[in-house]
């Protein structure tokens, strides 16, 4: 789960993280009365979304006085900002950060992250900050330090010491930096985060060490014990039908195909999308209805799909094990029943039971289409789309 | 032969008075599985389907000569049981909780560094030896004993489709393994793929795998330099949108990393047999394999 800027900023702040000070802002009135709190200028203003690439999409700017802060709040207030991370729909913003402006000496680039080959926390350092660090990677990686610290360890002070040296900080700007980089650590860990990225980090010209910008990411699985981070989801940044499906417990990301699908298990679903493109349509969602599916969720799966005006045609694929197909085919035939089916269905079963299931649905009054294999069921669904006029 | 499981092992479950864990008990008692104990914590001295219940997995393990471990404990309890299994004695460790936090398990994978106990998943569907042993919540029926095929795959449903399509080519399976989803797990591809090619029984290997990670170019590696059994190889993902979690944990492309493009391009590098079709996997192997 991403958490916004001023969200994460006001959260290093109680950990002892250095940030700017500043204040998140709903209307330019409060804009205002943050860079009047702030009581010096120039301020900077920036838009709370939850991508990155904002300051190239104009959604980061200077204010040098009162007037100022009033004109560029209410023109990133409500804008639509397209950024690289956004598409090109882009996101309206709703809020900006107003935040007191530094005197930058040098910008940094500091990143936390997990390490799946070496089962570790990684340290991503570059003096390459305010820079696209992907790019950086890809022109000039060995200006990257990497570190990987064992979490059973924990940072110790050459892990900091390693870092700092790396990216050549001396005097005071190297103690600042090293006390950051613990807190930084803790809260990683303490908040069982997946990622954390400061770019730019900034040594100011009396050299001290402040995050000017601050990216979370929140390992979901770990939500349950982080109630007070729960209450930061932001489900304006989400997608409607997605913050629709996570409350009916369905794993389900909206594409913008025109087959729609419901597959259990997460690689059988993958497999499914790329099935449906192979045969010359496209996935309009990806949808996980888990080895538990029941009518009740079949039934939210189909209202999902359908609300997508783009869908002309669903795949159901089905490989029951655990989960039986004749409980599956009654469950679609109930479903099917309460929703008011527009597209064509084409279901393929498979598995557990899959005779009777076949019966199920073949002795329903549904138009519903069956494909005997996984080749049959993406051939179908191409010939329906195909048809039907769309894409 | 076979590799990790066989008709000697047996099995402690975890959490076996839970909903999922009884249910999975009875059904790997009912394929041959030899359940020889349960544990609840506080629940020692019940029973479960005849089969006894401890408070500890040592105890269980110390009374009943359990070999090997089987987890269905709930996410925020997973980490502890899979420590407190590797502690007691067992030489194999099968998870299939899904949904435990990153965190907890690189805890885990750093504690179990060094050690000789084996950890399968978390989040799979676990481990099969047809007609000897299940180990795990995959359905029995779709499974051919004897072998030569060995199947390893970070998926559950999908690796039953592949299962499937060798049962219906005639292709029996020696093992069939889950290594599951999660981004920091226990044993991976490179252990599954060492183990069938040092299995008499094993002719060739398939490989299964998904976007996230490189876990499919480090096998690739692994192939190439030193198997000399045919692998045909699968990635599911190819219209996954980067940067969104794929239902899995661990399935998702950051920036350009952990692409199915990527991953297929590797395999094959490796001389791996990729499928580009599901539809005909079955069809692929008959070839490749006989």
């Amino acid at each position: 789960m991403k958490i916004h800027e001023y969200q994460a900023k006001d959260l290093f702040r109680n950990q002892g993280v250095a940030v700017p000070s500043g204040q998140v802002a709903f209307s330019v009135e409060e804009a205002v009365a943050a860079a009047d709190d702030l009581g010096a200028f120039p301020v900077v203003i920036k838009a709370q979304i939850h991508a990155g690439g904002r300051g190239k999409g104009g959604g980061v700017k200077l204010a040098h006085n009162r007037d100022d802060v009033a004109t560029v709040a209410n023109e990133i207030l409500g804008m639509t900002l397209v950024t690289k991370q956004t598409g090109p729909q882009g996101k309206e913003v709703g809020k900006v950060l107003v935040e007191q402006g530094l005197d930058i000496a040098q910008e940094l680039y500091l990143a936390l992250l997990i390490d799946r080959a070496t089962a570790s926390i990684l340290v991503m350092a570059s003096t390459e900050g305010g820079m696209d660090i992907e790019e950086v990677a890809e022109k000039s990686p060995e200006k990257i330090f990497k570190l990987a610290i064992n979490p059973l360890s924990g940072m110790q002070g050459y892990h900091g010491r390693q870092v700092a040296f790396a990216l050549g900080l001396t005097g005071p700007a190297f103690k600042s930096f090293i006390a950051l980089l613990n807190r930084l650590y803790t809260f990683f860990v303490t908040n069982d985060c997946s990622m954390l990225e400061i770019n730019p980090l900034v040594v100011t010209a009396d050299e001290q060490v402040l995050a000017l910008d601050a990216k979370v990411d929140v390992d979901s699985n770990a939500l349950y014990r982080h109630k007070d981070l729960l209450a930061l989801r932001d489900e304006m940044e989400e997608d409607a039908l997605e913050v629709e499906a996570s409350r009916f417990n369905l794993n389900f990301i909206n594409l913008d195909g025109n087959v729609g699908n419901m597959v259990n298990g997460a690689g059988l679903a993958m497999a499914t999308m790329d099935i449906i493109k192979q045969a010359g349509a496209a996935p309009a969602n990806f949808l996980d209805v888990g080895g538990g599916a029941d009518a009740e969720m079949v039934e939210n799966g189909f209202r999902l799909i359908l609300a997508d005006p783009n869908v002309k045609a669903i795949l159901i694929n089905i490989f029951g094990g655990i989960l039986r197909c004749d409980v599956l085919a009654e469950g679609v035939v109930q479903a099917a029943k309460k929703v008011d089916l527009t597209v064509p269905v084409v279901i393929r079963m498979e598995g557990t039971n899959v005779e009777q299931g076949r019966k199920i649905l073949a002795d329903s009054d549904l138009a519903l289409i069956t494909a005997v294999n996984l080749a049959d069921a993406a051939a179908k669904v191409a010939d329906i789309v195909g048809s039907g006029g769309a894409a | 032969m076979s590799i990790f499981v066989d008709s000697s092992t047996r099995v402690v479950v975890q959490g076996i008075t839970g909903r999922e864990g009884q249910f999975h008990a009875r059904q790997c008692q009912e394929y041959g599985t030899h359940i020889v104990a349960g544990v609840t914590p506080g629940k020692g001295g019940q029973e479960m389907d005849g089969v006894p219940v401890y408070n500890t997995v040592a105890q269980a393990v110390a009374e009943t000569k359990a070999t090997a471990s089987l987890i269905f404990v709930p996410p925020p309890f997973a980490a502890d049981a899979i420590m407190e299994a590797a502690e007691s004695g067992v030489d194999l460790v099968v998870c299939i909780t899904e949904g435990i936090p990153v965190m907890d398990m690189l805890m885990v994978k750093n504690f179990l560094q060094g050690g000789t106990v084996r950890l399968l998943g978390p989040n799979c569907p676990g481990i099969i030896t047809p007609g000897q042993c299940k180990m795990g919540i995959m359905p029995g029926p779709i499974h051919t004993p004897g072998g030569p095929i060995g199947v390893v795959s970070r998926s559950g449903t999908l690796t039953y489709e592949v299962v499937e399509q060798l049962s219906r080519q005639g292709l029996g399976q020696t093992s069939c393994i889950g290594i599951g989803g999660d981004p920091i797990n226990g044993t991976d591809f490179i252990d599954c793929l060492a183990a069938f090619e040092a299995d008499d029984e094993t002719h060739g290997v398939v490989m299964v795998g998904e976007i996230g990670g490189d876990a499919e170019e480090m096998a690739a590696d692994f192939i190439q330099s030193s198997m000399t059994k045919p692998v045909v190889g699968f990635i599911a993902g190819l219209t996954a949108p980067p940067g969104r979690r794929m239902g899995h944990a661990g399935a998702i492309v950051s920036g350009n990393a952990g692409t199915a493009l990527g991953k297929i391009k590797a395999l094959q590098d490796g001389g791996v047999h990729v499928c580009e079709d599901l539809g005909h996997l079955g069809a692929l192997c008959k070839e490749v394999f006989i």
